[in-house]
């Protein structure tokens, strides 16, 4: 009889252990094991920018990186809309500069990992990339004549001891730029090759230097990071690395059933590339075609890496040497975002299309065609429960 | 009036048995048995018989997400190595409806049928096909590679 009552006892306590732990395949668990922040490479040199891995070079690009100085009128730095303690981001449906947008900003952990920068991968470096917000007339609108100015005048000294003497300044106009206003175009025309030269290469260098300031901003462990350590270690998670039932269902949706990962993959959850899922454009924005607009932008980016401007050799630019340049897929194509600490950061999207992650996922359930292009999304068939654990498990990758 | 509580006992045990070697049997039992992919051999014949082609990653193994280099190495019907080859490259995951992400290119003829493609990258996990159309003094053939990561 005792006998009989450990071994109901033993077979109950088999069955229950085998309900109540996660219970994942051995190919979830590889999947899992890849998404882990322990996985993220060491961060690559930059050959293009030979000041990336400067520690004077990072500083300076810190001080320019939150320098109000560094627009038209004063009142705009990189950092009104990339916010140190929100994420490097600013929580509106489009960035707020000097004028009005038409973009969400991007969160910037990781970014120095990225092969294209902006929504639409309009740039081939970080260093290509910070030049743009400085001379764009909506964000900080400047021109990068007064900017060469500035930084002589008021770090003069720091820029040469990185970068060695800066250009002779006679004769060279406050304001001009190939890309400004007509007045700052003409003078920009008016110059002579060498004038142009020796700013085009004062504004390279400040890319340079908030590139490397950049390159520190990474992304922190986050709870799902430790379960997947736990998991892969095969050690039984503690405290807050346990996952609720919710949590491994969505986690098992996310790596499954609802196919996010085949974008959202490695340890930032992104594949690097470009997308059409569908995402509506948002009513009184110019028109936005993602992708597609952005191929002739960077070839023509006279800071692209087959420029005049990039350090080291050639061999660096493979990106854009074999870059496709005109594929239907890139229709209203949008880079895929890092959903690392997304839950914490609505809006969502290139304009701040979703207001939450409910949003979202419905939004991935229902895959409405693109107004344009071809959308890589099937709709889902999602229970009220699965889209509630999609959620919760996004929530783990802000905790 | 014993006897009956046994016979209860015995028959909750067997069934408590048969669900615990179930939930073992359950347990223990190889996952999701994959359903046969496609054909990923890294050597084929072209569709029309015309080469034997190989294709295989220059470092011997793939890595997701970086540009890398691959040989395809083309031999004719006879095991002649195949030179000056015209080579155009396409390809994409049949699965999402998208294209390469990159526009590989042959970039050398290292001799003995063999050329170095540059640029390949394979951005997500899952199924990749390269396409590959060949033409030269032995005629023009396609030749389809599948690449599962
Ligand atoms: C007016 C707000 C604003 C200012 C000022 C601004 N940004 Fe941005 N940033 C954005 C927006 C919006 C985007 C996305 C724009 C797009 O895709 O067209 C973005 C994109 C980026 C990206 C690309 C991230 C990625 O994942 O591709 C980087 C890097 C970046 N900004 C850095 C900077 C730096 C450095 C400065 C200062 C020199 C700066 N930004 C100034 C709003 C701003
Ligand atoms: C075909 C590739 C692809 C798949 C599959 C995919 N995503 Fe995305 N995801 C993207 C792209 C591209 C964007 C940005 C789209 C845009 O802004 O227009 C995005 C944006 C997001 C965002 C917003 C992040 C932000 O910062 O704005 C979230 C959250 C998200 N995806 C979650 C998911 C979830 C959950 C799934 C699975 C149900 C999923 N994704 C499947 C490519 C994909």
């Amino acid at each position: 009889m005792k006998r009989l009552f450990c071994f109901l006892a033993l077979m109950v306590a088999v069955i229950l252990v085998g309900c109540g732990k996660p219970d994942f395949s051995d190919a979830e668990k590889k999947t899992i094991a890849s998404l882990a922040l322990s996985r993220l490479p060491p961060l690559k040199p930059d050959t293009t920018n030979r000041f990336a891995d400067v520690p004077a070079a990072a500083a300076l690009g810190s001080t320019l990186f939150f320098d109000l100085g560094m627009s038209r009128d004063g009142t705009v730095s990189c950092s009104t809309c990339h916010k140190i303690d929100r994420q490097f981001q600013d929580d509106l449906p489009q960035a707020v500069g000097v004028g009005h947008t038409n973009r969400r900003t991007m969160p910037l952990a990781g970014v120095a990992r990225d092969p294209w920068f902006f929504w639409d991968g309009r740039r081939d470096s970080l260093w290509a990339q910070a030049l743009t917000p400085l001379e764009n007339p909506l964000e900080q609108a400047g021109n990068r004549a007064a900017y060469a100015h500035y930084i002589k005048a008021r770090f003069g000294e720091r820029y040469e001891r990185i970068f060695g003497p800066l250009p002779d300044f006679s004769g060279m106009p406050l304001n001009a730029s190939p890309l400004g206003t007509d007045a700052e175009k003409a003078a920009w025309n008016a110059m002579s090759g060498a004038q142009r030269d020796g700013i085009n290469g004062v504004f390279a260098n400040l890319g340079k230097a908030i590139a490397a300031f950049e390159r520190s901003i990474e992304p922190a462990p986050t709870r799902f990071d430790r379960f997947a350590l736990d998991l892969v270690a095969g050690a039984e998670p503690k405290g807050d690395a346990v996952f609720s039932k919710e949590e491994i269902l969505g986690l098992k949706l996310f790596i499954g059933k609802a196919n996010c990962v085949t974008c959202h993959d490695g340890p930032r959850f992104t594949d690097n590339s470009f997308h059409n899922t569908g995402v509506p454009p948002v009513a009184g924005l110019p028109p936005d075609r993602g992708r597609i607009d952005a191929v002739a932008q960077v070839e023509a980016d006279p800071f692209n890496c087959f420029g005049a401007y990039r350090d080291g050799d050639a061999s660096a630019c493979g990106e854009l040497r074999f870059m496709v340049k005109d594929a239907p897929q890139l229709v209203r194509a949008y880079k895929t975002p890092s959903l690392r600490g997304a839950a914490t950061r609505p809006p969502y999207m290139h304009a701040g299309q979703f207001s939450s992650l409910d949003e979202v996922v419905a939004h991935y359930a229902k895959a409405a065609p693109s107004v344009e292009g071809t959308s890589e999304v099937h709709p889902l068939e999602l229970s009220d429960r699965e889209r509630g654990a999609l959620v919760a498990f996004l929530k783990t990758l802000a905790e | 009036m014993v006897s009956i509580w046994r016979y209860l006992l015995a028959g909750l045990g067997l069934a408590a048995l048969l669900v615990g070697i179930l939930a073992v049997v359950y347990l223990t039992a190889p996952r999701s048995a994959q359903p046969a992919g496609p054909d990923v051999s890294r050597t084929k014949k072209s569709e029309n018989g015309l080469y034997m082609a190989s294709f295989v990653p220059e470092r011997g193994v793939v890595r997701q997400g970086e540009l890398e280099s691959w040989l395809l190495t083309l031999k004719t019907k006879t095991g002649a190595s195949v030179e000056r080859a015209a080579i155009a490259i396409s390809g994409g995951m049949p699965q999402h409806n998208h294209g390469l992400p990159t526009s590989p290119q042959v970039t050398d003829y290292l001799g003995e049928g063999r050329y170095r493609i540059e640029g390949l990258k394979f951005t997500m996990s899952g199924w990749w096909q390269l396409r590959f159309a060949i033409s030269s003094g032995a005629g023009s053939d396609t030749v389809l590679f599948n690449v599962v990561l």
